[in-house]
């Protein structure tokens, strides 16, 4: 294989990578911080990705990424209040709202499953624009990747610091403590699944609009392959400090994309994606628990009950 | 300062489980009293602070605080004038976050976006170095890291660092090593006494019941069966509070964990 190629497979690895990886973000916020895991991720992955393609093809290249990420926000919005405020179950109200979201969806793509930007202005296309003829002309793509999740690693960050972020971390951490701290923990439930939300839906908007194009199945899986990522990463950093464990699950996702590359250039057949992301979901979250019952499992094994031999020494 | 009219609550009403756990239940309490409370298990101890403290809604009666009605004030917003320690240490503080980011939290300085100034955390060390318990120079540790004992401590510093009109402590020390918990006993007094706080405090050691504080109460079946302060108080014994128990309550002691704290 020529290096260029290995270059260029590396470099869509990378990019495909970084925008996932603000999903990754966006579950570090929900499923480990608020301790909240979000099934209405997929759909809003595709929420994102259909409302910034409408957007953009009506015109609006900047404000597509905005819309995206409001509707993100109005979706953790509904996920958040089912869930607090409605009596249902917080795995439930994800589904529940999952589902609903597909409609929606077709609905936003004007009663299609795919729409094409190929003529479309995006920010892609925009920076496409501004780097040409200069040394970075072919990374256009990682650079606007890299500028997404710099913002969300650096607002994340400072985020997690300030007392609403503390207080979000508590009540994933210990909800009691956080009442007795006079402060509402559906509020902090609230808040941060709007948040988390706004970044799985420009996660969704950023791989439409570099793909240009979207379809009804563009974020199916997603939350799968989402915590696939995050768990690798934390196997790099599942403790220290917040902004090292939101690097770790960014190279979480990168790692992920680049194994998944490779494994395609050894002839694994593309649909096996979401398998091997299920796959590494249960070894992370199945190993360690294993591997506590290991020492019972082993004594359980060797234990001879009530041996003939065992009873006389007994009876002596 | 807490007012508390004839309040009842029963549990799984209208089933085969229904459980009347507080009966009719009036108490008045002045700032500054420092009350404790024995009684069997199930005699709704602590059913009366979930009560106090909102945990759930009394099914009738009054609950005033500061001369405000709070009869209908949800939990968060009760906890900003009354704090509270459980005797699991495991439940006032999360242990996945830091020392210094707990007491940010129950200090709650400042406005939502802001960050730990470096006033509190001159604060934070100040409070912390009155534990005695090397606390100040570990700010930047999970609360995971911290024994039971450590972490009672900081959650009874967590629940005073705004002084709360009213402190519920809920057995506090039952699951500490005796050791540990005469520590935390004594730390106690020193902040209810430095802070002036009102206090109520569950107790199953008959002899911190009588030797802490101002008053003695002893409640058996959902109310308060017995009520000691000043001069009645001062020439009680372990033994009287158990013949107290007995006649009062009408049945023996012959099961219940108060006659093993003898």
């Amino acid at each position: 294989m020529q290096f260029e190629t290995v270059f260029s497979l590396g470099q869509t690895a990378l990019e495909l990578g970084l925008i996932s990886s603000l999903t990754v973000l966006a579950l570090f916020l929900s499923y480990s911080m608020l301790n909240v895991c979000d099934l209405s991720t997929d759909g809003c992955f595709t929420l994102g990705a259909t409302v910034g393609a409408a957007v953009a093809i009506a015109g609006h290249p900047y404000l597509s990424i905005a819309a995206a990420m409001l509707a993100g926000v109005v979706s953790g919005f509904i996920v958040a209040v089912l869930q607090t405020k409605m009596g249902i179950n917080s795995l439930l109200a994800g589904i529940i709202v999952n589902t609903a979201l597909y409609s929606i969806n077709i609905a936003v793509m004007n009663n299609a499953s795919v729409l094409n930007m190929f003529q479309t202005v995006t920010v892609f296309t925009k920076m496409k624009e501004a780097v040409r003829g200069t040394f970075l002309e072919r990374f256009d793509k990682t650079v606007i990747a890299l500028i997404a999740v710099a913002l969300v690693v650096v607002f994340l960050s400072l985020f997690l610091k300030t007392k609403i972020g503390l207080a979000i971390r508590a009540t994933g951490n210990n909800p009691a403590m956080v009442r007795s701290s006079s402060i509402n923990p559906v509020m902090t439930t609230i808040i941060g699944l709007c948040i988390s939300n706004s970044f799985t839906a420009l996660s969704g908007c950023l791989l439409a609009q570099s793909n240009k194009s979207v379809n009804i199945d563009i974020g199916s899986g997603m939350v799968t392959i989402a915590l696939a990522s995050l768990l690798i990463g934390n196997v790099f950093a599942s403790k220290g400090k917040i902004p090292v464990r939101a690097l770790g699950a960014v190279l979480g996702a990168v790692i992920f994309r680049l194994v998944y590359t490779i494994a395609l250039r050894f002839n694994m057949p593309a649909f096996m994606l979401k398998f091997v992301s299920s796959v590494i979901v249960i070894i992370a979250i199945a190993g360690p628990y294993l591997k506590q019952q290991l020492p019972m499992l082993r004594r359980r094994l060797g234990h001879k009950s009530g041996s003939a031999e065992n009873t006389e020494d007994a009876l002596c | 300062m807490l007012r508390i009219e004839k309040i009842t609550k029963t549990f799984n009403p209208g089933t085969v489980n229904a459980k009347t756990a507080i009966k009719d239940l009036s108490l008045h309490v002045e700032k500054g009293d420092f009350i404790t409370i024995i009684g069997a298990n199930g005699a709704g101890k602590s059913t009366l602070f979930n009560a106090i403290s909102g945990t759930f809604f009394t099914d009738s009666g009054k609950i005033f605080l500061d001369g405000e009605d709070i009869t209908l004030t949800v939990e968060h917003k009760r906890a900003k004038s009354i704090g509270r320690l459980f005797q699991d240490p495991m439940l006032g503080s999360a242990p996945g976050m830091t020392i210094e980011e707990n007491l940010a939290l129950a200090a709650g300085h400042g406005g939502w976006l802001s960050t730990v100034s470096k006033a509190d955390k001159k604060l934070f060390r100040e409070k912390l170095s009155m534990l005695g318990m090397g606390l100040e120079d570990r700010m930047s540790q999970p609360v995971g890291l911290l024994s039971g004992g450590q972490r009672q401590a900081l959650t009874l510093m967590m629940a005073t660092i705004n002084p709360p009109k009213l402190l519920l402590l809920d057995e506090h020390t039952a699951a500490l090593d005796p050791a540990t918990a005469e520590k935390v006993i004594e730390l106690t007094e020193s902040i209810v006494e430095s802070e002036n706080l009102t206090c109520l405090m569950i107790t199953h050691n008959m002899d911190s019941a009588l030797q802490l504080g101002n008053r003695t109460l002893m409640m058996n079946d959902g109310n308060i069966i017995f009520d000691a302060s000043g001069e009645k108080r001062k020439g009680l014994t372990v033994n009287d509070l158990l013949d107290l128990f007995k006649e009062a309550a009408g049945k023996s002691l012959s099961n219940d964990r108060m006659l093993l704290s003898e």
